[in-house]
């Protein structure tokens, strides 16, 4: 019985521009069933960070309970983690960002960890546009309790019990898009370059940035009947269009033809180009985005790709105006300024 | 790029690099995991069949296997295949059971084989149970040819070499020893039905024309010889200052053998820079360690004689020099330098000798005066005279030798049967999956991550002070046991079946050294450079599936793979595979 991932990497294997190799950002071996859409997820995230020169320790990594939300032990292994109640994980997440605004925090969790019992807190957390990357590792089902339909389980689709789901799914995109996210991104596990891309832009993001990826349980629910299999998928992806990240400072190497394309500045310099395709929409708007999702899903199809983006939203922090230093860093001269300035305050009150 | 066809037994056997590197292609992963399982008797069997002399090769070996060795790649040494092979040869128990039967019932064909060197010996062990009567020539007084007078005893002890001799010798060969081989046209009269000659290359090359050559002559000597003289026990003693000219394995030998007869200020002298000596590394290494100094760029120029007896000897100082090509020459510097000495070895490179085969009997000759051969019968134009080892084109090493009268032996058999000696067998292979179970394989998957072992030695001051006492210890028990963990297991392959794959990426994201890849077909330049991690070494293939349904296909870069099982372990569809390729080569008496 062996199963441990050898310590070899490729010897061309290069480090990022801060000098660390890919094997600084992985984590634990997967414990997942082989082939479970969660792991290319897991690789994906794994990819972005590395590629975006991020340093594990200033990221966070939360989420709650279920198959998705194992997952964060096995990537950044390096990086902060809290493997929190529940459907608690955007709580755990709040007080987290609250003391220390400093730190990236990614929240992992999955269609019933957000979708049902988490349902709450999902919608609060996005309506208070917390500054995090917000993952759903979206299979449809519970798979960590042998794949009984969850929330997300579309009207008719069967997994591996074969019997059809008959409750209306709940689209987490809609959801997050009418509660205020400033960024909503939908993609497939099976889908790197894609996925990539969105969450660097979802990393980037200064607010909100919700992503669901369809990631297929391969144990319970990737069946010809079910619309989150590796094969429905694919064959009934719609993406907006496809996406590139190009970070600040660097050259712009693909050409894109005239008119074709559209940049968007990300505050730090960086830029997301999107190629357009036929159906192009305003992506800045909420209302275009909510048609355009609809109007996909009437076809039978799947919206994927960068679908809602608008910088402006703001984050917590700027709405209830907290303070720019994590709260470890405040001193006593900070928290208790004197009764100086306790004199000027009460006299302000009189 | 075409989907690779792994039917035919060339794509996976290239993979096991090591095997495929060896001129007999010995399983080399096969008898590593049999030594580190304790099973010794049948790792050194699984080495007998292939290489004929496993305690031999364990020891001297050129080892062509190891520079080639996937581990090299990965980290920074090979697998230490050679004295792995030693391991198996010291622990083993009897084997005489297990050599094959010899009929006593002949087949009436009568064969000579000329010299007893590694690939005569060969020859007879493959075509002796075949039921071949064999008569075998040699003028020295012992079998083992170059392996027993050129190779010192501190490197090969006299009772491992008569052990593996006699395996063969004892099969019921007829020797001939101390018969000098003087004509082919007498051999030919005594109407065997073939005759094969391994007679190596037995002429050392020498300076005549250097001034002083003459005068000093009885302390100037041919490396070879000289090492032929103290193995037989004619020489024993030599000058306290010692010249070695020379800078190939026998050099070395030479140096080595000097300091243990008495020497004491030994000096290896080589005209080129040292980078560019033909010695093997760990050769020089050795000679180092007993602190024998090497002097580069010394081109000879003159022997220093007084009253008819050597005294030195004056090199001209080089450099080399580069042109436009690349190509070295050895630009004299103007310097000249004088060493003192009271013997030279000259170890300056051998050369083929045919003075005994008459040029009128129907072997040809070529322009460099040696016999045609034919490189995949061993055939010469005289359809029952064979030759093999360095008679055939030059000095190589044992193995090359064993890799030869294999071949030498399967030409002979058709021969005699009358059947063509172009039309040659195909070797044995096998490819079965090594999947036991949930994370269970028939082999032990994991890699581990020790450095290569190093070879205890002997006490340096009490080696030199004996001529016959081996120097390597060669590993204990576990030392093996550790060294032989090191082995990636090449010959378990990756096997992929494109039906079965449903794409979910979970191989290409878990392989520790990104060799999965995903993409849209293209030529096998352009898929190179598209890899994730970009595939610059071209001696190494790339495997690729068949069209996929999203039409993309997998693409993996054999460079690095590990061989540690993990995209099987993580496919959900059984489409990756761990399968054990074992590839025999053919030898005398399969059918073809």
């Amino acid at each position: 019985m062996t199963f441990i991932r050898p310590n070899f990497r490729h010897p061309e294997n290069h480090t990022n521009e801060i000098g660390y190799s890919i094997k600084n950002y992985e984590g634990a071996l997967s414990t997942l069933c082989a082939g479970c859409g969660h792991d290319s997820i897991s690789a994906a995230i794994i990819k972005s960070c590395f590629e975006l020169n991020l340093e594990p320790h200033k990221i966070a990594k939360i989420s709650g309970i279920g198959c998705s939300s194992k997952t964060p032990t096995y990537f950044l292994g390096k990086a902060h983690g809290f493997n929190s109640v529940h459907g608690r994980m955007p709580s755990v997440t709040t007080g987290a960002n609250m003391a220390n605004r400093d730190l990236l925090y990614i929240g992992v969790s999955g269609d019933g960890d957000t979708a049902s019992i988490g349902m709450g807190q999902f919608a609060h957390v996005v309506r208070r546009n917390l500054n995090m990357v917000y993952l759903v590792m979206n299979n449809g089902c519970y798979g960590l309790t042998k794949g009984q339909d969850s929330a997300t389980a579309d009207k008719g689709s069967a997994g591996k019990k074969g019997v059809p789901s008959v409750f209306d799914s709940i689209d987490l995109c809609q959801l997050a898009l009418q509660l205020g996210a400033g960024m909503v991104a939908r993609s497939f596990s099976g889908d790197k370059q894609q996925l990539v891309p969105l969450i660097k832009a979802a990393i980037k993001h200064p607010g909100f940035a919700f992503i669901d990826v369809i990631s297929p349980c391969v144990t319970f629910n990737n069946t010809p009947a079910s619309t989150k299999g590796y094969e429905w998928v694919r064959d009934h992806l719609e993406a907006t269009g496809t996406i590139d990240f190009i970070p600040e400072k660097s050259e712009i190497t693909i050409d894109y033809p005239a008119g074709s394309s559209r940049q968007v500045q990300l505050h730090d310099g960086s830029e997301l180009v999107l190629q357009k395709n036929a159906n192009d929409y305003d992506l800045s708007s909420r209302k275009a985005a909510m048609n355009r999702i609809e109007s996909v899903k009437e076809a039978g199809n799947i919206l994927t790709g960068l679908i809602y983006h608008n910088e402006n939203q703001g984050d917590t922090h700027a709405s209830i105006n907290t303070t720019q230093r994590p709260l470890n860093a405040l001193t006593e001269a900070d928290l208790c300024p004197g009764s100086a300035v306790l004199e000027q305050l009460n006299a302000g009150l009189r | 790029m075409k989907p690779t066809d792994t039917k035919d037994p060339e794509y996976f056997h290239k993979v096991v690099d090591c095997q495929y590197a060896c001129p007999a292609h010995t399983p080399v992963p096969e008898y590593i995991r049999l030594i580190a399982a304790g099973r010794y008797n049948d790792a050194y069997m699984i080495n007998w069949q292939s290489n004929v002399f496993p305690g031999v090769l364990g020891r001297t070996c050129d080892r062509p296997c190891e520079p080639a060795c996937r581990r090299g790649r990965v980290e920074e040494e090979p697998v230490a295949i050679c004295r792995l092979k030693r391991v198996a040869a010291d622990n083993k128990t009897d084997i005489s059971d297990r050599l094959p039967a010899i009929p006593t019932e002949k087949n009436g064909k009568k064969i000579a084989l000329i010299g007893a060197g590694p690939a005569s010996l060969t020859v007879a062990r493959d075509l002796m149970p075949l039921g071949y009567e064999i008569d075998l020539y040699d003028d020295q007084h012992k079998g083992g040819g170059f392996m027993r007078s050129q190779i010192p005893s501190f490197r090969l002890p006299e009772s491992v070499l008569d052990e593996e001799v006699n395996y063969i010798l004892d099969m019921g060969v007829v020797t001939h020893f101390k018969q000098h081989v003087t004509s082919m046209r007498d051999m030919l009269a005594k109407n065997y039905d073939a005759v094969f000659v391994g007679t190596g290359a037995p002429r050392g090359r020498d300076l005549p024309n250097l001034p002083g050559r003459q005068d000093g002559d009885a302390n100037i000597h041919i490396g070879i010889d000289w090492l032929a003289s103290v193995a037989f026990e004619h020489t024993h003693k030599v000058g306290k200052k010692v010249l070695v000219l020379g800078g190939g394995n026998t050099a070395m030998d030479c140096c080595r053998t000097a300091i243990r007869l008495g020497g004491e200020d030994v000096r290896v002298v080589v005209r080129s820079p040292k980078s560019d000596m033909k010695a093997s590394p760990w050769e020089i290494e050795d000679a180092e360690h007993e602190d024998i100094p090497m002097y580069e760029n010394h081109n000879p120029k003159a022997f220093l004689t007084e009253n008819g007896r050597l005294t030195g000897m004056v090199f001209e100082k080089v450099e080399p020099v580069f042109d436009d090509n690349g190509k070295r020459s050895l630009v004299p510097t103007g310097e000249e330098v004088t060493m003192a000495c009271d013997d030279v070895l000259m170890a300056i490179g051998q050369l083929n000798s045919f003075p005994w085969i008459e040029r009128d009997i129907g072997i040809e000759f070529n322009d460099w005066d040696m016999p045609e051969v034919d490189k995949t019968t061993f055939q010469t134009s005289l359809p029952n005279v064979f030759v093999g080892g360095d008679a055939a084109w030059g000095p190589e090493n044992v193995i090359t030798a064993v890799a030869h009268g294999h071949q030498a032996a399967i030409s002979i058999d058709l021969y005699c049967r009358g059947e063509s000696t172009a039309q040659r067998p195909a070797p044995e292979v096998n490819l079965v999956s090594q999947k036991m179970g949930f994370h269970d394989w028939l082999y032990d998957a994991h890699i581990s991550d020790d450095e290569r072992q190093i070879v205890p030695l002997i006490d340096k001051q009490q080696a030199i002070g004996n001529r016959k006492l081996e120097v390597e210890k060669g590993f204990d028990a576990l030392q093996g046991y550790d060294e032989a963990m090191r082995c990636l297991n090449c010959d378990v392959q990756t096997v992929f079946e494109t039906d079965r794959c449903i794409e979910c990426d979970a191989c290409e994201d878990i392989c520790p050294v990104d060799c999965i890849n995903f993409i849209d077909n293209d030529e096998e330049a352009n898929l190179r450079e598209n890899l994730k991690v970009k595939a610059t070494n071209t001696d190494q293939d790339l495997y690729v599936s068949g069209e996929l349904k999203t039409k993309r296909v997998m693409v993996k870069d054999e460079n690095v793979c590990l061989h540690c099982g993990l995209c099987a372990e993580r496919c959900p569809t059984g489409a990756w595979d761990m399968q054990k390729f074992l590839l025999h080569e053919a030898t005398a008496g399969v059918k073809s």
